[in-house]
């Protein structure tokens, strides 16, 4: 029953004029960032955030906007898989396997519906199971000393790469450059410079937000650059958009099963909707079997994925509102939001700031509504606007991440950052060294030095810290700890052989 | 020949050197917890220097790097960026900014009377959200130009 008055405190806030205002807003333009490709989910977000504080508004009102464009992204990545065979955002990847034939097949419209009602399913079983899950795991979250959270910092780090990356060195060197990144600057506990090199521009660490538009966009406009902006017409013509019944009714335990999927891939640190929406795919794919034919344009292939990635990106919400461990780049900038709206997440946001956590729910769920509006009877306004060409939309994309840059923090010096970020993003990207990782290792590394130093303190510098909670009762480890700690081992370990068992289905070519 | 890994490995190796020298340097504080500042940096320095000395014994296939032409249009659009952070500034906001998004739309696609309408296009629209719709504090042109 106490949920239940929750939603109603938040309903009460979501339902106000100007938060349903930002909502219908923020999935407008979350649809539109997810329908065009290269300008990625974690992207959008990023470089709508220095707009969200010049605005000023409060933490409920920026938190309601921004993931409503996170929520909207994640429906509109599958307009372009479907008609340009592009991924609008990575977790739409899978969508191309069977979106594109049948839009090749001249059931573009029937696609789009499908995935837009599966995305749907998706994200509001997602939202309420994270209106019950999140609270439930606040009240364990209590429990969480420093050695639990280092624990808990280590599995989503080595977990990070997961089956989705090729190389786990390589993942494991993206984590340890962006936790590397993160300890410039004075430190916490005793106010020393650290790594600064004598500049103070660096004193106050590099900034995240920084970081994550040079990795994400700046990188993003040498990929365009390099390529000419040849990628990103449509051959694909939209016919009538009707609902396919049929296909639907077909389609709904399919929906089901891979919005569990998905939410539980979600929660779990360092998965996330990319991994999802592929283990959702290779799953269905399996009980579907040879005669289900997947990968030539199948209503279950379209619509499973779809289910998964949404359901996958409200469960992403539950670690990062509930400990402060984001499990995927896009929560991670909601993470950098909160930080920086002096809101702390963990378990006391479900206690003393029931306000933002259950206004943030309410209006994901009236969110959901509203895009499962733009994005059925409404879709072919958001086709129009893939016809933007890149030669307009890419320069666009750069210059508002500068300028947002530049008004958030004033200097020419954090500028410069950017762009050098942007050119290492380009250089990991082409070395297959996944961008993520940095990301959390920025926004992270800190806390993480910190949990650790916290259970030395405790501890008296010895390592059964680690895993005893208090060092002079050694008869009662930890039990949190333990477990977090075996699971990172395992998490980092398993997909150097699960690797050659799932194979990643290959993208169709014309 | 799988090149590439192999030098981004050895400079991942060289990076981490320095990175656990430059974290040693670190001043000890009086009063120290029993980690101290100089631990979680060395550590995370000689794990970066693993996954290095894994990287250049076995490397991935080569990446598709991109040809002459693009890779200077690459660095042309670098130094062109840093150039703009430097000049927002002082020239205002609306001559670089039309300037910058002019060449990166040209590199992008070369049409030239296209770049100069989107550059144009661009930098008003963009003055007039952030200016007017947002409320940054933007100057539209340098400062000693009108007084």
């Amino acid at each position: 029953m106490e949920i239940l008055q929750n939603l109603q405190l938040g309903f009460s806030i979501a339902l106000s004029p100007w938060t349903l205002m930002l909502a219908v807003a923020g999935c407008f333009i979350g649809t539109i960032v997810g329908a065009l490709p290269g300008l990625g989910l974690s992207n959008g977000v990023a470089i709508m955030i220095p707009l969200t504080f010049s605005l000023s508004l409060d933490a409920t009102s920026s938190l309601v906007l921004l993931t409503s464009i996170y929520y909207g992204a994640m429906y509109g990545g599958r307009i372009s898989s479907i008609l340009l065979n592009i991924p609008g955002d990575e977790p739409a990847m899978m969508t191309t396997l069977d979106g594109y034939p049948m839009a090749k097949a001249g059931r573009a419209a029937d696609a789009l519906v499908i995935s837009g009602v599966a995305s749907f399913v998706g994200a509001l079983l997602a939202t309420i199971g994270l209106a019950i899950l999140a609270p439930a795991l606040s009240r364990i979250a209590f429990e969480f000393g420093p050695s639990e959270y280092f624990a808990l910092y280590l599995l989503a780090f080595c977990t990070l790469g997961g089956v989705a990356s090729n190389n786990q060195a390589k993942a494991a060197f993206a984590s340890c450059l962006g936790i590397g990144i993160a300890m410039v600057g004075l430190d916490p506990n005793s106010g020393t410079p650290r790594l600064t090199g004598g500049n103070l521009h660096l004193y106050d660490g590099v900034d995240f937000l920084v970081a994550i538009v040079g990795l994400f966009a700046v990188s993003e406009v040498f990929f365009f650059i390099e390529s000419h902006g040849k990628s990103g017409t449509s051959n694909v013509k939209l016919g009538k958009v009707r609902v396919p019944w049929r296909d639907i009714f077909e389609v709904r335990w399919v929906m089901l099963r891979s919005s569990i999927l998905g939410f539980i891939c979600g929660v779990l640190p360092g998965a996330g909707a990319s991994l999802g929406s592929f283990m959702i795919y290779v799953t269905e794919k399996g009980i579907a079997g040879e005669k289900g034919g997947f990968g030539t344009g199948v209503p279950k292939g379209v619509a499973a994925p779809e289910a998964g990635n949404n359901a996958a990106a409200g469960g992403a919400l539950v670690p990062m509102l509930t400990l402060g461990v984001p499990g995927s780049g896009t929560t991670a900038v909601l993470l950098a939001v909160l930080v920086t709206l002096n809101i702390t997440p963990g378990p006391m946001l479900f206690v003393e700031e029931k306000e933002v956590v259950w206004g943030l729910i309410a209006s994901l769920l009236i969110a959901n509504f509203v895009l499962l509006a733009m994005n059925v009877p409404m879709v072919k306004v958001f086709v129009k606007i893939l016809e933007v060409p890149p030669a307009a939309l890419m320069p666009a994309v750069t210059m508002i991440s500068m300028v947002g840059i530049f008004s958030l923090t004033g200097s020419y010096f954090d500028l410069i950052l950017v762009v050098a970020f942007g050119v290492l993003g380009y250089v990991l990207r082409k070395m297959d060294i996944p961008t993520v990782p940095v990301i959390l290792g920025i926004l992270l590394g800190r806390k993480m030095e910190k949990s650790l130093r916290d259970a030395m303190v405790l501890s008296d510098g010895s390592a059964w810290g680690l895993i005893y909670t208090r060092p002079s009762d050694p008869t009662n480890p930890s039990m949190i700890a333990s477990g977090l700690l075996i699971a990172a081992v395992l998490g980092f370990v398993a997909p150097m052989f699960l690797r050659r068992i799932l194979r990643k289905p290959q993208r169709v070519s014309d | 020949m799988r090149i590439s890994d192999r030098i981004f490995g050895a400079v991942v190796i060289l990076g981490s050197f320095i990175y656990v020298m430059a974290a040693r340097g670190i001043a000890k504080p009086f009063f120290a917890d029993p980690l101290g500042p100089q631990a979680f940096p060395i550590g995370v320095g000689i794990v970066a220097a693993i996954c290095g000395l894994v990287m250049v014994f076995s490397p991935d296939e080569e990446p598709d790097w991109p040809e002459m032409r693009s890779f200077l249009s690459i660095v042309g659009s670098t130094i062109l960026l840093i150039a703009y952070a430097y000049a927002l500034k002082p020239m205002g906001f609306l001559v670089p900014t039309a300037i910058a998004s002019a060449v990166i739309s040209y590199q992008i696609t070369p049409a030239p009377m296209r770049a100069v309408i989107y550059g144009l296009g661009i930098s008003v629209g963009l003055f007039v959200l952030f200016k007017f719709a947002l409320g940054l504090s933007l100057f539209a042109f340098p400062h000693d130009f009108f007084g």
